[in-house]
């Protein structure tokens, strides 16, 4: 069902209501939340990027002042489950500290507890732990190669390695006059939020439950504690209301939780692990994908790309966390906005001794477009095309849609051609590329960088059953709860936490549009896991689209209940009662009403008003379901993977000083088109904050090991984050292509400026230093290392 | 050790190692939340705090070392229960945040950036909120803020005319 | 991240504070705090006792000696950076505080804290060596005085006695008329420790020809260097791109510069050519500005 026309509140600049108690101080974040007599964690972690733990002595740390435990892998192991993994993998188990061997450096191998952070950490020191280094294995071809085994029990490093082909990839590939491969990297970087991973558990032995509050995004993630604690899920339950700082994919926290969910047991205290910048980075769940992409494509003399090949091996550290299905999400976008026929791909997921890789922004499908995006590039180059002119010729044109994909999706809607026509007005396309010439000219390196995005939003989780037939998940519901209560006020539910993305705003708009009430008299509540409806957490861009049409079905049965009351009490059939305002009256006979306060006490206390068999109260729950989910990939792996496709088309000015090697974007203007927007403030921050996180990927931010196996880059100091003075202004210049399986036609909106600004700024930086006959093929783009490639290709064409 | 602290023009007497830093005495000690943790080590700025009206990492700096000093956190900034200052107030007209975290902080690095300059240009802004890292908004909407705050207060202080 | 235990004092005065540095092998001076409580955190640094000596009476100022601007060893780097006879009479100073670190660093940091540090990226350090300032510190109830060049020894390496606590750096004033500065440093994030840094102070005559230089490259070997023999030859001259780029090449050629995570040797030793003369080309700028 959509809903079109002139909406009331949906797409008005309202304030976002989270925003009042964060401006204050008055967040309620994980750190903040200190239950009486709470003890505090402090980990020891591995030195080593792989040793065996031969011994542990805890007897000096344990003799230390306020230390009330020290926990060590052996008895953590024998009193839990494995941590659930993705993959049918039996053989990489996961526990939250190491067992016997530790297999990355920063792996937690004991936790100590004591009376506050200070104390835990002295006796963290004084842990004696023995350890025989073991050889290791960092590389990703080299693990995928075989030789040092970071599982010896797996007999392999290769965690998954699935080839598709979807269509006729080598008759498409052997009728193209043209074909060029080429080797992109994507390096290890992630979202890094503010704030670090935090959980406090608190055990009640006589109630039997274990109270949770993290500063979590992850679905499934009461389930999954309580199998890991071996505990009914009944016992578990998880505060929604906790604010978390950050996010964008990696707050996840299974291993924290076991490990104070098991201590909190063992010790009858509440326990809590609020993990400090070097924990996190090292050992936290915390990085991103790092992956080698081989591209090859075929295409005609026009330009038009017919087939892609493509290899993606991913190096997703020690363990096998979500982190391999990062390689399912971008098969259901797997052509980018283009019509490419056909396409073989091939995911090849392998374990090496660095930090476990975990869900990170878009899910995989940023360093994805990465390489699709420098692909077309190199497409038009080699045929001297304009990259634009290109793009339009591979681009599904507005009228195509629905558009079946070769990998099984179908993309809902997009005007791409009228985004780009817009993007370039804004720009003065023309003007652009005379002002880049004009720095050539003047002897600065500069460039022009294209790069088109997919955000597919809505997220199903079908890359589950496509990458482990085990997982038959067919659907990720979202839900919401909505009632009126006896005076009339109304409270709406939701059951996650959010990470500031403004779900409460958006609950209290579509409520408030629906039922014709300023939203802002919405309260918007969120229920703990015990009483909460199901929801998967906002992950995959999919609340607007999930829990605003979840809040949209429940307001709208409420709605409809209303009516039905007012047509009842009335006299008349139901079809005969417009709603106005929170008021019913009868079209016939406009005098003839029944005001919200009249049908708020008849659905409350007149039951003899009622329809007949009518439930008394106005409460509504609705769970919904993904749209166009349901679904089990076909044999040859085609699903549809999410119901709605954002677009977005960066356009940008790169300015390089060529004895630096300083990349300096000097102008950036980007089309946004997610459908209806909800709340404009909402949509254009996050589409900002996605770019400044993709200008992070591309040119800042590297989690870089040495040779040792040590990661060096652990602290702010060395991963750098870029600042205030690292975003440039970016102009956005919106469009609105409804979605039509959507209740207002919005899309998701949260990973389209990360999915597009790396791929954006490598196409700009390579049209800059392309002059000079080199290419850079590996993110991020460090300003060192960009200004020595540039001062050796100077010196070959001296 | 005792150490006598002034902060949001109250007196607080508080028992302290002198290991705690001024960040951990204001949270802990003192459950004045507003002051985050973010990297414990200088760089993020989560931490800021107003000493004698200068931006301060509350992190670097141990609570033994603070008395003296008049020490403001956010929780000093708003005017009354339910109110906001017209920074504050400004923030939530441009969304100038998404999560929160980082923003008491940028606030008190702006509120010490327009105590000194009410008329503040784009790069001024930017270089009094540098030391504040901000994952979720790309900064664009913490500027803006800034500068509308900015723009307000200069017109509270302008003249009545006629 | 919480520092390992220690004991904390505060001295009347800087003979109190050297003494109690003698009395115990693990004690540190802190005054901003601006380094060591990074270092602290991380347990990279556990000292045994911190030493507060930001509230001793007399350490804090900036006084016009006449050929020298002396500054006091605790004075805050922001207010350096705001001192109007820094801005009149140690330009090269004034110039560089902007970089150093960000506002919140710079409203508790000391001068004195990023000499004693050591930094050879430190631009505090770099206009020390530049400009030949004295750097003069107390000992056992003695005041001694050593040459910038002589006390910075290797990265966070100073000629300092344990035993000793710095209490002022002074800074020569160049009394010509026509006196231009420059300064330039590259990093990834603007305000990050530079991967090279360069400072230059040039006098010039009416005729803009130069009549003495201080030239100083940062950050790309263990302690800062002066360029003394680009100096040198620049006397006389009136600025000239292609000479002064011979000269930096050639003073640069033999550096044995320092290579990390963010920046190649050969990075730093090619683009500390490039700093040098942009650093010697704003300075003669600058100073052909001056009547």
């Amino acid at each position: 069902m959509t809903v079109s026309g002139k909406f009331r509140f949906i797409s008005s600049d309202r304030r976002v209501r989270e925003d009042r108690r964060f401006v204050v101080g008055k967040g309620n974040f994980a750190a903040d939340i200190v239950p009486q007599g709470v003890k505090h964690v402090a980990l020891v972690t591995c030195p080593h990027p792989a040793a065996r733990i031969v011994s542990i002595d805890k007897t000096a740390a344990l003799a230390m002042p306020g230390v009330r435990y020290v926990l060590e892998g052996a008895e953590l192991a024998g009193a839990t489950n494995v941590l659930a993994t993705g993959l049918d993998t039996p053989n990489v188990p996961r526990y939250p500290l190491a067992l016997n061997v530790a297999r990355y450096a920063g792996e937690w191998v004991a936790a100590v507890v004591a009376d506050s952070r200070a104390l835990a950490e002295d006796a963290a020191e004084a842990v004696v732990i023995e350890y025989e280094p073991l050889p290791f294995v960092l590389d990703a071809d080299e693990a995928y190669a075989g030789g040092t085994l970071v599982h010896e029990a797996h007999a392999s490093n290769v965690l998954l390695d699935r080839t598709f082909t979807w269509g006729e990839v080598e008759k498409d590939f052997s009728a193209s006059p043209h074909k060029l491969k080429h080797r992109v990297k994507w390096g290890r970087s992630s979202t890094v939020p503010i704030e670090t991973f935090g959980v406090t558990a608190s055990w009640d032995p006589w109630r039997e439950i274990l109270d949770i509050w993290a500063s979590i995004q992850m679905p499934k993630y009461p389930d999954q504690t309580a199998m890991a604690l071996k505990i009914p899920m009944s016992s578990v339950r998880v505060h929604y209301d906790v604010d978390v700082g950050g996010s964008y994919g990696v707050k996840r926290g299974i291993k924290h939780t076991v490990l104070v969910g098991y201590l909190s047991r063992r010790l009858g205290v509440p326990v809590r692990l609020i993990e400090d910048r070097l924990e996190n980075m090292r050992g936290g769940d915390m990085h991103g994908p790092e992956r080698n992409f081989d591209v090859e494509v075929a295409f005609d003399d026009q330009g038009i790309i017919r087939s892609m090949k493509m290899r993606a091996l991913d190096n997703v550290g020690a363990y096998a966390g979500r982190s391999p299905f990062q390689l399912g999400k971008p098969v259901g976008a797997i052509v980018g906005p283009y019509k490419i026929k056909s396409v073989q791909y091939q995911a090849i997921a392998v374990v090496t001794n660095k930090t476990v890789q975990e869900a990170v922004r878009a899910f995989g499908q940023s360093p994805t477009n990465y390489a699709i995006e420098r692909t077309i590039d190199e497409v038009a180059i080699r045929l001297g095309l304009d990259r634009i002119e290109i793009r339009r010729r591979n681009m599904i044109r507005h009228e195509e849609f629905p558009y079946l994909i070769p990998s099984g999706s179908t993309y809902d809607s997009g005007d791409y051609h009228t985004v780009i026509d817009k993007v370039l007005a804004q720009a003065g396309y023309g003007d652009l590329i005379a002002e880049r010439d004009r720095l050539r000219a003047a002897g600065t390196l500069a460039g022009i960088g294209i790069a088109a995005c997919l955000e597919p939003s809505g997220g199903n989780s079908s890359f589950e059953p496509l990458l482990n037939p085990k997982v038959g998940t067919t659907t990720w519901m979202d839900s919401c709860r909505i009632s009126i209560d006896l005076v009339g006020s109304i409270t709406a539910t939701m059951h996650t936490t959010s990470a500031g993305q403004g779900h409460e705003t958006l609950v209290g708009t579509v409520v408030g549009e629906v039922l014709e009430v300023d939203p802002d008299k919405v309260r918007v509540v969120r229920a703990d896991s015990l009483n909460s409806l199901p929801s998967n957490s906002p992950v995959g861009s999919r609340m607007a689209i999930m829990l605003g049409g979840a809040a949209f079905h429940a307001a709208k049965a409420l709605k409809d209940k209303l009516t039905a009351i007012a047509a009842h009490d009335l006299g008349v059939p139901a079809e005969r009662i417009a709603y106005k305002d929170g008021n019913a009256f009868d079209t016939a006979a406009p005098d003839r009403k029944r005001t919200w306060a009249e049908l708020v006490t008849i659905a409350h206390r007149h039951i003899h008003k009622l329809p007949a068999g009518m439930e008394p109260g106005l409460s509504v729950s609705h769970i919904m379901p993904v749209p166009m989910g349901g679904g089990l990939p076909t044999a040859d792996g085609r699903v549809q993977m999410y119901p709605c496709y954002s677009f977005e088309f960066h356009l940008m000015l790169v300015a390089i000083d060529p004895d630096l090697g300083k990349p300096e974007i000097k102008r950036y203007v980007i089309g946004h088109d997610c459908g209806t927007v909800i709340n404009p403030k909402i949509v254009r921050g996050m589409t900002m904050g996605g770019i400044a996180h993709g200008i992070g990927a591309a040119l800042y931010e590297e989690f870089a090991y040495n040779d040792d196996g040590l990661l060096v880059a652990q602290n702010f100091m060395d991963y750098l984050l870029p600042s205030a003075h690292e975003v440039p202004p970016v102009e956005i210049v919106h469009h609105e292509t409804p979605s039509p399986l959507t209740v207002f036609g919005q899309k998701g909106s949260g990973e389209s400026g990360y999915l597009g600004a790396p791929a954006a700024i490598a196409s700009a930086v390579n049209d800059a230093v392309r002059p000079l006959g080199i290419v850079v093929n590996s993110l991020p783009i460090k300003v060192a290392r960009l200004g020595d490639m540039i001062a050796a290709a100077r010196d070959k064409l001296r | 050790m005792k150490v006598e602290l002034d902060i949001n023009r109250e007196r607080h007497t508080v028992d302290v190692e002198p290991r705690l830093s001024l960040l951990d005495c204001l949270r802990d000690k003192l459950l004045l939340t507003g002051a985050h943790a973010g990297c414990e080590h200088g760089v993020c700025g989560a931490c800021t705090v107003l000493v004698d009206g200068a931006a301060v990492r509350s992190c670097l700096m141990f609570a033994v070392q603070a008395d003296g000093v008049a020490i403001t956190t956010i929780e000093g900034l708003s005017p009354g229960p339910g109110e906001l200052s017209p920074l504050q107030d400004a923030f939530c007209e441009t969304h100038g945040m998404q999560c929160g975290y980082c923003t008491p902080a940028m606030i008190l690095a702006a509120h010490a950036l327009l105590s000194k300059n009410t008329s503040p240009t784009r790069e001024e802004i930017v270089d009094a909120i540098s030391g504040n890292i901000c994952r979720c908004t790309g900064y664009a909407q913490i500027v803006e803020a800034i500068a509308l705050a900015a723009e307000r207060i200069r017109g509270q202080n302008d003249p009545v005319r006629p | 991240m919480k520092p390992a235990a220690f004991e904390y004092s505060r001295p009347a005065d800087i003979d109190e504070a050297c003494a109690l540095l003698a009395a115990d092998d693990g004690a540190r001076v802190i005054a901003g705090g601006q380094t060591l409580g990074p270092l602290m955190a991380m347990r990279l640094a556990r000292p045994s006792r911190l030493i507060d000596i930001a509230r001793i009476p007399g350490l804090a100022f900036v006084r016009d000696e006449g050929k020298e601007i002396v500054v006091g060893a605790t004075t805050r780097q922001h207010v350096v950076e705001n001192d109007p006879l820094v801005r009149a009479k140690l330009p090269l100073l004034a110039k560089v505080m902007p970089f150093v670190g960000h506002t919140a660093t710079r409203a508790r940091g000391t001068v004195g804290g990023s000499l004693v540090n050591g930094d050879p990226a430190a631009e505090i350090v770099l206009v020390a060596v530049t400009l030949g300032a004295i750097l003069v510190w107390r000992d056992g109830g003695e005041s001694q005085s050593i040459a910038a060049s002589d006390f910075f020894l290797g990265p966070m390496v100073t000629a300092l006695p344990l035993t000793a606590c710095l209490a002022e750096a002074r800074f020569p004033v160049w009394p010509e008329p026509r006196v231009g500065v420059g300064f330039h440093e590259i990093n990834a994030r603007q305000s990050d420790f530079a991967f090279v840094s360069a400072a230059a102070q040039i006098a010039l005559d009416a005729d803009g020809c130069c009549t003495r230089a201080a030239i100083g490259i940062g950050a790309a070997t263990a302690v800062p260097l002066r360029l003394d023999a680009v100096a040198d030859a620049l006397k006389g001259q009136r600025f000239d791109e292609a000479r002064v780029r011979e000269l930096a090449k050639a003073a640069l050629a033999g550096i044995e510069a320092m290579a990390d995570l963010h920046a190649s040797a050969e990075y730093r030793k090619r683009v500390a050519v490039t700093m040098a003369v942009r650093a010697i080309a704003d300075a003669y700028q600058d100073a052909a500005r001056r009547p």
